[in-house]
């Protein structure tokens, strides 16, 4: 008897403390990684992006990650574990997640997901991207300023439409300040394969390309320009490190700004649905490490380019625009919309390639 | 060095049964000293990663999930180590069974009946068995070592995986990502547990286990297995037919770890992609290594690689702890068995030390001499 009272009332007790506590209990927030944080590309960024967030928010935020985790049954796991565990937001950063986080959103209606790159939402799910296209379009000047053979390489992953809309981003951009650039493509099927990136890199130098984009995340491909004495721009991180001198800039991804911008939603309670595209303007993207060794006049033009894209006013996907086979796809005076950027699957006029089926 | 290594006169049986908890109980103190020097409480942590995952229902039908391939695959991969034939190439096989057990199940997508499943399943048994057979087929015929011959087929598998997602069995609304489409509910393996995940897989696991065991131990084909294992020259005496055990270790292999592919595929991830497996082929080797190359040892050595594996996702969540430690755990673990493995046939001797002429074999004295 005594027992079971001394029970209820430690119950009581605990229950008390725990409704204190949830007063100004940290918002606790949950990150799943596809790759190691250490990979020195699309993880580390995310984690960059979660840290600085935690910072941001001192104290308010508490943060969890989980690295390392398979596309697949694994994630749909993980993402439920740390639904389960009391994170109020959970962000799942690989396409891969798209299924499972749409599955395990739908019985947690209490807890906000966000997914980056997919296409999936729901009642509690929203997507994010990144408006590489941008980046892109500023490597492209400068690719097209610099290239001495006028033939630039383009390493990419995966025929998606965001890789397509940015080999078309640097083509238009290369081409408006160098009418007989060329551009070659090499697909590598991967996101992260330092040895197939390498490969890539110098079977294009071979043809004559002078200067390597990448769409792929290992800093291989500017180790690989810089052995030639060629020139590289760095993908997603700063990867000046890796390349002294062939090393032009980085496109470098910023997530901090969206998560800082999610979870003030979440606590103001004006989070909502939505497809959020984020590029210079919103302080997603930036230009990292701009190379010394520019000339003065390739320099101006990107920094020229930067202040334009931080307006938000450069937006290359603007009709008239015709794919390579002559179809006009972009009406004069139309600019496509994020919906219709989602479903870019032709090549601008002028790339002597198709994508592959 | 002043030691060499001898062959020990007799094996200890007993020992053979108790490395495996030496080897655990060495992995502990191990891992103990690892995390009081990262300043984490080793109880803790062993907390997380054995105990918290099983904690709930939800985590034991988890368990199930994660537990249900590394069975079946080991359970297969027990027999050709039996027998002496070293498949490296489970990974592969488990793909291949896969993708043509998901090719199936996407010829099925406007059928609703729960028939759909057995030819979904028969096409992922065959296939994988097949993938195996090429391996059977070059080592029978052209005598060529089945251990790189099947750790060559799993890059190819998997590149036929990437090749078909990409571009065949890719699902065409879905912006040329690359995946397939979703499969119908009528091709997904039944679930066993309302509200989990749990899946008729684990039963089939257990069942397999049991069959291999039943093999093994209880008919004359399993004798001739073991017998090939022990001795290839015996066997042949013996009058066995080094080949067929051949094919026969290698497709049943195959195909057992076909079906985990098409049970993986058709189970919990429910669409072809580009990474359906991660490393479970790999795993397994472990698998069935830890379990002492025993059917039953099978069952419990699965289902602590299992925990290692959930357990290591708590401890990064609750603990902040890196996913290296589970490899740490599981490289630890493999080290520790396999120098028992040594350790419980040969030893170390001293060289100065004379060896007693009635411990040591013949062969060996022979060759002092």
């Amino acid at each position: 008897m005594l027992r079971t009272l001394s029970r209820y009332a430690a119950a009581a007790v605990l229950s008390i403390a725990s409704a204190f506590a949830l007063a100004d209990d940290p918002m606790k927030v949950g990150f799943v990684y596809v790759g190691p944080i250490g990979d020195h590309g699309w993880s580390y960024e995310h984690d960059r992006g979660r840290k600085l967030m935690e910072e941001h928010f001192a104290g308010k935020v508490e943060t969890t990650y989980v690295e390392n985790v398979a596309e697949g049954p694994d994630a749909e796991r993980v993402i439920r574990r740390l639904a389960q565990s009391g994170h109020d937001i959970i962000f799942t950063t690989s396409f891969g997640f798209m299924n499972p986080t749409v599955k395990v959103a739908k019985s947690f209606p209490k807890v906000t997901f966000e997914h980056a790159t997919g296409y999936k939402r729901g009642d509690n799910v929203s997507t994010y991207v990144l408006r590489t296209y941008e980046g892109r379009y500023i490597s492209g000047l400068a690719a097209g300023m610099m290239t001495k053979t006028n033939t630039i390489g383009y390493i990419a992953s995966f025929p998606i439409p965001e890789v397509i809309r940015d080999i078309n981003s640097v083509y238009m951009a290369a081409k408006s300040v160098n009418p007989d650039v060329e551009i070659k493509i090499v697909w590598v099927s991967t996101w992260f394969d330092p040895a197939k990136e390498t490969n890539a890199a110098n079977a294009l130098m071979d043809q004559g390309v002078d200067v390597i984009l990448q769409h792929t995340d290992s800093p291989a491909p500017v180790i690989a320009a810089e052995k030639r004495g060629l020139k590289a721009i760095g993908q997603a991180s700063d990867m000046s490190e890796f390349g002294p001198t062939a090393h032009m800039f980085s496109v470098v991804d910023e997530w901090a700004a969206h998560y800082i911008r999610t979870v003030d939603e979440v606590m103001n309670d004006t989070w909502e649905v939505e497809d959020y595209w984020g590029g210079f303007k919103e302080d997603m993207l930036s230009i990292g490490s701009i190379n010394d060794n520019l000339p003065a006049d390739v320099k101006k033009v990107v920094e020229d380019a930067i202040a334009k894209a931080n307006a938000g006013e450069l937006n290359p996907f603007t009709g008239p625009l015709k794919d390579n086979t002559g179809k006009e796809v972009i009406p004069a005076g139309h600019t496509l919309t994020d919906e219709e950027l989602a479903g870019v699957n032709w090549y601008v006029e002028g790339i002597d390639d198709t994508i592959p089926q | 060095m002043n030691f060499k290594i001898e062959k020990r006169a007799e094996a200890s049986e007993l020992m053979r049964w108790l490395s495996p908890f030496i080897a655990i109980g060495a992995t502990l103190v191990i891992t103990t000293l690892f995390f009081l020097a990262l300043n984490k409480s080793p109880l803790e942590v062993f907390y997380n990663f054995f105990i918290a995952p099983v904690q709930d229902l939800y985590g034991v039908s988890e368990l199930a999930v994660k537990v249900a391939p590394l069975m079946l695959i080991a359970a297969g991969l027990l027999i050709c180590y039996k027998a002496n034939i070293w498949n490296i190439g489970a990974e592969g096989q488990f793909i291949f069974g896969g993708l043509i057990g998901g090719w199936a199940g996407l010829q099925f997508l406007d059928v609703n009946s729960p028939w759909v499943l057995v030819p979904v399943m028969l096409a992922g048994v065959v296939a994988g068995a097949a993938w195996a057979g090429i391996a059977a087929f070059l080592k029978t015929v052209f005598n060529t070592n089945e251990i790189l011959t099947t750790i060559m087929l799993n890059y190819v598998a998997l590149n036929l995986l990437n090749f078909a997602v990409h571009g065949p069995l890719r699902d065409p609304a879905g912006f040329n990502f690359p995946e397939s489409a979703m499969f119908n509910s009528s091709a997904a393996m039944p679930i066993i547990w309302q509200d989990t995940r749990m899946h008729l897989g684990i039963i089939i696991a257990v069942i397999a286990c049991i069959g291999v065991w039943f093999i093994l131990s209880r008919m004359h084909l399993g004798f001739r297995i073991r017998v090939r294992g022990a001795d290839e020259h015996a066997a042949r005496f013996a009058g066995f037919n080094a080949k067929a055990i051949t094919w026969f270790c290698l497709l049943i292999s195959g195909a057992l770890a076909g079906l985990a592919g098409v049970i993986e595929v058709t189970g919990p991830i429910g669409q072809l992609t580009p990474s359906i497996s991660p490393g479970y082929g790999y795993a397994a080797i472990i698998v069935a290594f830890l379990g002492r190359l025993h059917p039953i040892g099978i069952i419990f050595s699965a289902t602590l690689m299992g925990l290692l594996y959930l357990g290591g996702e708590l401890v990064q969540m609750f603990l902040g702890l890196p996913m290296a430690l589970t490899s740490l755990f599981q490289g630890l673990l493999l080290l520790f068995i396999l120098a028992g493995d040594l350790l419980i046939t040969h030893r170390f001797v001293p060289k100065w030390k004379k060896p007693k002429a009635d411990e040591v074999p013949n062969a060996l004295a022979e060759g002092a001499k």
